[in-house]
Formats: C-alpha cells, sequence, structure tokens
C-alpha cells in the first residue's frame, strides 16, 4: 500500500514533467500563430481535419479501453482486461497509421520543415515556420505514442503471466497515466494545428 | 537511539567489489558514486579555469587563439553548471543525508536512483565526448543566432545536457516522494531538519523547471538539423525567444545550485554553534519562497535585449524581492551564532566563509537586478565576479563545509584538522584575490569572455589569475586532506561534534539499512540544552 500510495505520487510528478516540457512548445506556437497569423492559417489549411479528427476519436477510444483494462483487473477479470489492452495498442497503430499517411502526402508536396520546404504556391514566405511546428509537436508526440505503446505491451505480457489482482496492478496505473496524458495532449494539438485555417 | 551493529558492518564493507557497488541499490552508494563523478568532472572545469586565467594573465593572447578560448570558455562554464554544481550537493550529499535525516532506510525508488546514476554519466560522457570532435565554443548558454551557425558540436552537447537534465529531474521526483511518504513516526515536516527542506525546495525546482530547459535544448537540436525556424531569424525565428525560454529554466537552476548549499550552512552553523536554529519556521519557508519566486525573474538576465522598459522594471522589482527571503537566512544564522559556543573547526570555517563570500555575491546580484546599473555591467566582469562569489563562495563552500562535517560519518574516519584548516585559508583567500579584482575590472568595462583586453586591464588580470593559483592549491590541499583521512585517520565516534540529527545517533559510518530500529521521534531537529 506504501509502495502503491508512493509510486503514484511519483508518476504524476513526472507526468507533470511531461506537460511543463509540451508545454514550452506550445507557448512558442502561440507566440508565432500571433505573430505570422496568415502563414498560420494557410499552413494548416493543408492539413486534413478529418485525418486529425479521426486521430482525436481514435486516442479517445483507446484511453476508454485503457482505463477498462484497470476496471476489470480490479475486478479480476484479468482477460477481459488483456483484450482492453490490446485493442489500446491497436488504436495506437491506427493513430500512426494515420500519422504516416499524413506524413507522407506532406512530403509528396514538399511541405517539409524549415530548411526542407519545396511547396512553391506558398503564398505566406512564413509558412515553412508553421510546419516546422507541426513536424516537432507531432513528432514528438508520436514518440510518445510509440513509448505507450511499449509499456501498454509490457504490462499486458505481465498480465497474461499472472502479475496482477485486484490488490496489485501498480504498473497497469502507472502505464495508463501515462497513456492518458499522451492522449490529452493531441487534444490541445488538434485544434491548434488542424483548426485554426 | 540506534546502536552500532556489534560486528562493525557498515554500507562499505557490506558487499565488496565494484561490480557490487555498481548495482547497489544503496542510497548512500549511490551518493559516493555521484561524489566520485563529481569531484573528477570539477577536476577538469578547474583546469579549464586555470586555463582561461593564464590566457588572462596578459593582454595579446598568447595561448590560445580566439576560437580556441571560446572552447575553453565554454567547456568551464557547461561542465562546472551540468557536470558538477547542479548534481552536486542533492546527488551527494542529498542522496546520502535526507534518508537519514527522516529516520528512513533509503529513498522513496531506490532503483530509479540508481538509473539517475547511470543516466547522469551517460549524459556527461556524451558531453565529454565532444572534446574529441570539433569541441563547443557557443558559450554555456547556446545563444542563438550563434549556436545554430557554428559548425562545433553542439548538438552532441545539448543532448548530453539533456540526458543530465533527465537524471536531475528523476532525483527531483525520488526526494519529493521520499520526503512525503518516508518520514519516520513523529518526524513532522516542522520537525525535519532544515537541509532536508533545502533539498525538498531544491527537488520542486529540478521537478519544474528542467523539463523547459529540456524542450529549449531539443529546439536548438532541431533547429540546427531540420531548420524549424523558431530561433532563426533568416527563416522568420527570434533569437530573443531563445533567451527566454532559457532563462526560464537558467535562472531556477541557479537556486537549485544554491538552495542546498544554504541547508548545509544551516546544519553546519548550528552544530557548531551549539545552540538550536534561530527561525525555524523562517528558514524553512523562505526556502519553499525562493523556490517560487525564482520563476518569475528570468528577464534579468535580458534587460538589454529590447525588450520592453515595463518588463524590464517588473523582473527587476521582482529579483530585488528575492533578496528579502535569502537575507532573512543570512541574519537568522547570524542570530543562532549570537551567544552560541562556537567552535572554529574546518566546517565552520567554511562555512563563516560562505556568510561573507555569499553576502557580497548576494548584494551585488541586487546591483544587477537594479535596470540602471545592469545596462552598463551587462556582459562585463562584474557579472562574472557576482555569480562566481554566489556560486563558488557560496555553493562551493558550502559543499566544502559539509564534505568535513560528514566526513566522519560516511567514512568513519578523522581528517587531519591542521590540513583541513590551511585548506580553508588557501581557498578563502584565492576566492577573493581572483574574484574581487574583477568586480573593479567589470565596472571599468572588460567585457567577459573575451580572449584578449585592452593594457589599461592588465595588472587587474594578473592579480587575479595569481589568485587562481592559490584556490587551486587549497582545493589540492583538500583533496590530499580526505584521501589521508581516508588511508589513515583516526577511527571516528558516532558523534564527534555532538550534533543532534538523526544521522548521528547511529555509528559512523552507518550500517546498509541506517537504523537498527526504526526510530520514534518526538522533538526538533536541533534540541540543545
Amino acid at each position: 500500500m506504501h509502495e502503491f500510495v508512493s509510486t503514484k505520487e511519483g508518476l504524476w510528478l513526472f507526468m507533470v514533467t511531461e506537460i511543463l516540457m509540451f508545454g514550452g512548445l506550445f507557448v512558442g506556437y502561440f507566440l508565432y500563430h500571433g505573430r505570422y497569423h496568415e502563414a498560420f492559417a494557410e499552413g494548416s489549411s493543408h492539413l486534413d481535419w478529418r485525418l486529425g479528427g479521426t486521430n482525436t476519436a481514435v486516442l479517445i477510444i483507446s484511453s476508454w479501453t485503457m482505463a477498462l483494462s484497470i476496471h476489470y483487473i480490479q475486478k479480476g477479470l484479468n482477460n477481459k482486461a488483456t483484450m482492453c489492452l490490446i485493442t489500446t495498442v491497436m488504436c495506437g497503430f491506427i493513430f500512426l497509421c494515420i500519422k504516416y499517411v499524413e506524413y507522407s502526402a506532406k512530403f509528396h508536396h514538399g511541405l517539409l520543415p524549415g530548411k526542407f520546404f519545396s511547396f512553391e504556391e506558398a503564398a505566406d514566405p512564413h509558412m515553412p515556420l508553421f510546419f516546422g511546428f507541426y513536424f516537432f509537436m507531432t513528432g514528438l508526440h508520436g514518440l510518445h505514442v510509440i513509448i505507450g505503446m511499449s509499456l501498454i505491451t509490457w504490462v499486458m505480457i505481465r498480465n497474461i503471466r499472472g502479475d496482477f489482482d485486484p490488490h496489485y496492478f501498480t504498473a497497469v496505473e502507472g502505464v495508463g497515466l501515462f497513456w492518458h496524458i499522451v492522449d490529452l495532449v493531441w487534444i490541445f494539438l488538434f485544434p491548434l494545428l488542424y483548426l485554426v485555417g | 537511539m540506534g546502536h552500532a551493529h556489534a560486528s562493525g558492518d557498515n554500507y562499505i564493507n557490506f558487499a565488496p567489489g565494484i561490480k557490487s557497488w555498481l548495482t547497489s541499490l544503496d542510497h548512500k552508494r549511490i551518493g559516493l558514486m555521484y561524489m566520485i563523478a563529481v569531484m573528477t568532472f570539477f577536476a577538469l572545469g578547474g583546469t579549464m579555469a586555470i586555463l582561461i586565467r593564464l590566457q588572462l594573465f596578459s593582454p595579446g593572447a598568447h595561448l590560445f587563439s580566439g576560437p580556441d578560448y571560446n572552447k575553453v570558455m565554454t567547456y568551464h562554464g557547461a561542465i562546472m553548471v551540468f557536470f558538477v554544481i547542479i548534481p552536486g550537493i542533492p546527488a551527494f550529499l542529498g542522496n546520502f543525508f535526507l534518508p537519514l535525516h527522516i529516520g528512513a532506510k533509503d529513498v522513496a525508488f531506490p532503483r530509479l536512483n540508481l538509473m539517475s546514476w547511470y543516466v547522469f554519466m551517460i549524459g556527461a560522457t556524451l558531453g565529454l565526448t565532444t572534446l574529441f570532435y570539433g569541441g563547443v565554443d557557443t558559450g554555456w548558454t547556446f545563444y542563438t543566432p550563434y549556436s545554430i551557425r557554428t559548425g562545433t558540436a553542439v548538438v552532441s552537447m545539448v543532448l548530453a545536457a539533456f540526458i543530465m537534465g533527465m537524471s536531475s529531474v528523476l532525483t527531483g521526483l525520488n526526494f519529493i516522494v521520499t520526503v512525503h511518504k518516508l518520514r519516520a513516526p513523529g518526524m513532522t515536516m516542522g520537525r525535519m531538519p532544515l537541509f532536508v527542506w533545502a533539498i525538498y525546495s531544491t527537488a520542486i525546482l529540478q521537478v519544474l523547471a528542467t523539463p523547459v530547459l529540456a524542450i529549449t535544448l531539443l529546439l536548438i537540436a532541431a533547429e540546427r538539423l531540420i531548420g524549424i525556424g523558431i530561433f532563426d531569424p533568416n527563416l522568420g525565428g527570434d533569437p530573443v525567444l531563445f533567451q527566454h525560454f532559457f532563462w526560464f529554466y537558467s535562472h531556477p537552476a541557479v537556486y537549485i545550485m544554491i538552495l542546498p548549499a544554504m541547508g548545509i550552512i544551516s546544519e553546519v552553523i548550528v552544530a557548531f554553534s551549539r545552540k538550536t536554529i534561530f527561525g525555524y519556521t523562517a528558514i524553512a519557508y523562505s526556502s519553499l519562497g525562493i523556490a517560487a519566486v525564482s520563476f518569475f525573474v528570468w528577464g534579468h538576465h535580458m534587460f538589454v535585449t529590447g525588450q520592453s522598459e515595463v518588463a524590464g522594471l517588473v523582473f527587476s522589482f521582482i529579483t530585488m524581492l528575492v533578496g528579502v527571503p535569502t537575507a532573512i537566512k543570512m541574519f537568522n544564522w547570524l542570530a543562532t551564532m549570537y551567544r552560541g559556543s562556537i567552535q572554529f573547526q574546518s566546517p565552520m570555517l567554511y562555512a563563516m566563509g560562505f556568510l561573507f563570500l555569499f553576502a557580497i555575491g548576494g548584494v551585488t546580484g541586487i546591483m544587477l537586478a537594479s535596470v540602471g546599473l545592469d545596462v552598463h555591467f551587462h556582459d562585463t566582469y562584474f557579472v562574472v565576479a557576482h555569480f562566481h562569489y554566489v556560486m563558488v563562495g557560496g555553493s562551493l563552500m558550502a559543499l566544502m563545509a559539509g564534505i568535513y562535517y560528514w566526513f566522519p560519518k560516511m567514512f568513519g574516519k578523522m581528517y587531519n584538522e591542521t590540513t583541513a584548516r590551511i585548506s580553508f585559508v588557501f581557498t578563502f583567500i584565492g576566492f577573493n584575490v581572483t574574484f574581487f579584482p574583477q568586480f573593479v575590472l567589470g565596472a571599468m568595462g572588460m567585457p567577459r569572455r573575451y580572449a584578449d583586453y585592452l593594457p589599461p586591464f592588465e595588472s587587474l588580470n594578473k592579480i587575479s589569475t595569481v589568485g587562481s593559483w592559490l584556490i587551486a592549491t587549497g582545493f589540492l590541499i583538500s583533496l590530499y586532506t580526505i584521501i589521508r583521512g581516508l588511508q589513515s585517520g583516526a577511527k571516528a565516534p558516532a558523534n564527534p561534534w555532538g550534533a543532534k540529527t538523526l544521522e548521528w545517533t547511529v555509528a559512523s559510518p552507518p550500517i546498509h539499512s541506517n537504523f537498527d530500529i526504526d526510530p520514534i521521534v518526538t522533538a526538533g531537529p536541533y534540541e540543545y540544552r
């Protein structure tokens, strides 16, 4: 119990650091959005909000299945929990696939960050700056999605091995917390990047 | 009261061999591993300092070309800041004594603690390898746009700092949870030693401030590698934005450097005045207060960047406010000594040295906080002297006080008091000889970070360089004292100083699990008479 309470506090503190780290990027984004409003609007118009919106729904569903898996472990239904964890990872995979589709479309049109930007029909000279933010923020977020998927797979293996029961499931809660933060960051990223046009 | 383990077992002979140390989850062993790393890096950064002072002995840039000097100056700063002072006291003395001070067996997450050490070493190694492929010449502050354009190994160094920052975050997180959850029965927050309050406040800063540096460093790397444009004026970015991001962390960072030092001073002054601390609550809350206010002053590094006058005035005012809790501590320490029974052993000499040097450093900080004065002093040697007075005269002197104070407890041996006192004399006098002239040089207009200078500055630079040799001598004598003490020091009793905090109730050195019986605390930490 002692260890559980300590671990939860430790994990919340770690989540605070993740929010602060992404927070820096959001501050930078807000500043340049204010400074180069047209460039950001034009850049955002090249993003497909339907793909972004689907990704948002996918992550929200995955947060639900993650929470559901913990609920099942608390009830002693470990097999159902495993199914939920698998679904969570699958959602993460779908998210990454959609991102792959989006990224390759960008590469194809030359809508690349900074010095690699080669989109001829750019009306605003500061569009590369928007795409710099787009790729860095979604890239860093995508990295956290991959890390999260690995962590979920790890607790899933431990669950299958029988490590967790209604009295002990600290690692699953911790991974769940991480995954919810990853979801939360995307919920802020989506409107900022896709809906400003 | 804990008793010494009958058979002489302690954490050092608990399990022998290098492998058992490198895989140890014991906070005491991990603290010592940090100590060895930090001392090694200090020697390297100190060598850079000696080289800087040799270059500046005479005008004419004899020793290094301009570009090479920029590298030496960068490594001196980067090593001292990231590899020595930020981890220095928390990861070494904090790790060793925080659990002992609160009556715990270890920190909350011992495996995370060991991992923090490895993460630190990986980052440090990466940083040092840059010495072999081009070096870094941007100054430890990596200002843009130069840090984007220069051909040196900036990406590796910022990634190294990022990795070491991760270690700092994990250590801070560990300490916060330890203080919250692992205090012995009866040890309320109001009965914790002030060293614990200091480490706790520092840990909060480590957790909240370091992530902002982390993203800033990643952005520098991304700017160089893919040209995002956030800081690069050629792409529409703002180089001053970098300074805002950088100093948002790095100002709290300097309080990460000084708060633990102040914690040590509280302990040493109490023990060697044989009197309880004056104003425990004020000192405890001032640590938290300094930590909180430190987030709102970063613009005082940027008075001449073109930020608005209003911003300058606001930052100036808040910066001066930080002087208040800091001064409260200084006065409380003096009040503690008043009518105490002062013992002048070497830990106390270093602590008193701290009081004198930090007062000068702090007051010159208030001078720099004034926008008008700063316009004249910015980027001159006045600033260099100020921060060396607080970081060396402050943090480093306190670290030495802590090492000498806790040496008997950590190693079970006494060091030679005479050579320790001699080390103090050389270090204290040498420090003033090195850095006091730099206040004058700065006021006369000598710019910082320059490989050369105009002839009117020569005589003060010569004095400063001679001072650096005195400091080096002082630290070498300290090193000698420590090594001789380890080899052949007299056996130390459990409580050679007659101090009152929990670590002195167990044997020197402590057993592996710290306490034979879990302590039950019924009084405050400094109950004298």
